[in-house]
């Protein structure tokens, strides 16, 4: 595939998604790997650049380290050797405008003692942001996740996909332009989950955003992503990655079509290869 | 309209109320029964008739017993909170201090009042000293705790956002404390009317601003047993009235979010 596009690096990783016009880079990981203190290879070194516009998801078997890929980008953890590139540069001038992320924990972690609204303005008051000024911002979040009618009710008393909601427009309210996602679904049903990843292309498409996401669910991969990364363990690393060329926005239409069966089959396949002990172990 | 025997709010207040009746019921028959002797054990009903008597003189020692404790618990709040507060700036603090926060809680305040009162001239302020002191500890290992118990996705979060030691200490470790804080408010509002009461039985100082303690030492010498009855009957009352108003507290403070108040209001 990359004897197509010359020019290119011919890492397998900086696949385009799109092949007229490759976007630019939002994240590029250079040969970044991760070792514990505990002397465990958690990646072995990564080379990944993550285009802007781009859905990508992060799949694998447990111990697979996506979850440290995650966190590498997030810089919530440092890369034992090799670097990260944010836009481009370091992480000093990641937070300015058009290069701002948000991360999505597994969990909602909403102040409990606080109402939606300003569980949703949390955020917004930690970088000073006026109230005045953070109201409308705050309200269009909401609004965004469809909970305008719970602004004013306390975390306990949503269901658990709302709590998530909430989450999400927490995370919409600092205007990102990177969504990062650790499992956000991962407790949800799956009804709801149905419900919330369609929400969440919806919310991608229109608001342009590059999201980094981590999931166990391969229907929700295929359905989510423009490119999924297939990770094996021991030591952490990419097995394979698929591109998934189907045209945006995404609606539950996709879900039923042949195309949507198709790739989860292959899918599986790789994951199931993925987990095999041949693909584990290899280099460590 | 429910029957008044299923409304949880009914049962909540006549249950104790009627047990409360038939005890004393029970207690002023067996009195008359077995015709115990007013200066051995009064019945109830001698208690309410030198309650209405000593009233005056009873009221004014409640007056001064109760100064004491609200002065020492209002104390016991300002400093355990700062304590607290100064604890969970510095694990060094904590550790270097903690210790002796444990042995001011182990000491009991009869061995150390006489030499508060000995030190302090002044009677009051030693006897808000000593209740000060019994009253302090739970407020300070209470809130630390509280303000230690963050949730762990919480901290990060604000962490992630580059949020300062004062943001987070206002917007998240406060907040999350209230619950272990007023946790320690009824307790501690509790061992500041015992702290009051037996500094001033260490005390026992008459005249003028003598407490209910005094009264019950002075009734005890002059074999007025239903005085000395009637005054501990206000301690306890007192007791219950402060155990009363921290429950009304917490509640409106927590009512809204905390699991050990949600409900309660219904």
């Amino acid at each position: 595939m990359n004897a197509l596009l010359p020019g290119q690096p011919t890492d397998e990783s900086t696949n385009p998604m799109i092949a007229s016009s490759e976007p630019p880079p939002a994240v590029e990981v250079l040969s970044a790997e991760k070792v514990f203190s505990n002397g465990t290879r958690g990646l072995a070194p990564i080379s990944l650049n993550i285009a802007e516009g781009e859905f990508l998801t992060l799949i694998g078997p447990s111990g697979c380290g996506k979850s440290t890929l995650l966190k590498l980008i997030a810089n919530l953890i440092e890369p034992s050797d090799g670097r990260l590139l944010w836009w481009r540069g370091d992480f000093t001038q990641v937070g300015r405008e058009g290069r701002r992320f948000a991360f999505v924990f597994q969990e909602p972690t909403l102040m409990p003692w606080a109402r939606v609204d300003a569980n949703v303005r949390l955020p917004l008051e930690l970088a000073n942001v006026s109230a005045a000024a953070a109201a409308p911002v705050v309200a269009d979040a909401i609004e965004r996740v469809g909970l305008s009618a719970f602004t004013r009710h306390y975390p306990r008393q949503l269901s658990g996909g709302m709590k998530m909601r909430v989450s999400i427009a927490r995370a919409l309210a600092t205007n990102p332009n990177l969504l990062l996602m650790d499992e956000p679904f991962g407790a949800l049903d799956e009804f709801t989950r149905n419900k919330l990843d369609a929400d969440l292309v919806r919310l991608w498409w229109e608001r342009k955003l590059t999201n980094v996401f981590v999931t166990h669910s391969i229907y929700e991969a295929v359905f989510l992503s423009t490119r999924i990364i297939v990770m094996a363990a021991n030591p952490g690393r990419i097995f394979r990655t698929m591109t998934i060329d189907q045209p945006q926005p995404r609606d539950e239409g996709f879900r039923d079509s042949p195309k949507f069966a198709a790739y989860c089959r292959e899918l599986s396949t790789w994951l199931a290869e993925a987990s095999l002990p041949s693909a584990t172990g290899g280099t460590s | 309209m429910k029957p008044l025997l299923e409304s949880e709010a009914f049962v909540r207040i006549a249950a104790p109320l009627a047990v409360g009746v038939v005890l004393f019921a029970l207690w002023e028959t067996g009195c008359r029964l077995a015709s115990v002797p007013v200066y051995l054990f009064p019945k109830p009903s001698d208690i309410f008739t030198s309650l209405i008597h000593n009233g005056p003189s009873l009221l004014r020692a409640l007056m001064v017993t109760l100064r004491v404790t609200l002065q020492a618990f209002a104390a016991a709040v300002v400093l355990g909170t700062l304590i607290a507060f100064m604890f969970v700036q510095s694990r060094a603090i904590e550790v270097s201090l903690f210790p002796y926060a444990v042995l001011l809680q182990v000491t009991p305040v009869v061995a150390i009042a006489p030499l508060i009162i000995i030190l302090v001239k002044n009677t009051q302020a030693s006897l808000t000293i000593c209740a000060t002191l019994v009253a302090l500890f739970p407020i300070i290992s209470n809130t630390t705790l509280g303000l230690r118990s963050v949730d762990p996705g919480l901290a990060n979060y604000f962490r992630m956002n580059r949020a300062g030691r004062l943001k987070t200490l206002i917007k998240l470790r406060i907040p999350g404390a209230l619950p272990y804080f007023f946790g320690g408010l009824r307790i501690s509002s509790g061992l500041a009317l015992i702290g009051a009461v037996v500094a001033e039985f260490v005390a026992g100082t008459g005249g003028r601003s003598s407490g209910l303690a005094y009264e019950i030492l002075d009734a005890g010498f002059t074999l007025d047993i239903p005085r000395m009855f009637a005054a501990l009957f206000l301690i306890t009352l007192t007791g219950v009235a402060l155990f009363a108003a921290m429950v009304v507290l917490s509640r409106l403070a927590l009512s809204n979010w905390h699991e050990s108040e949600i409900g309660a209001q219904t």
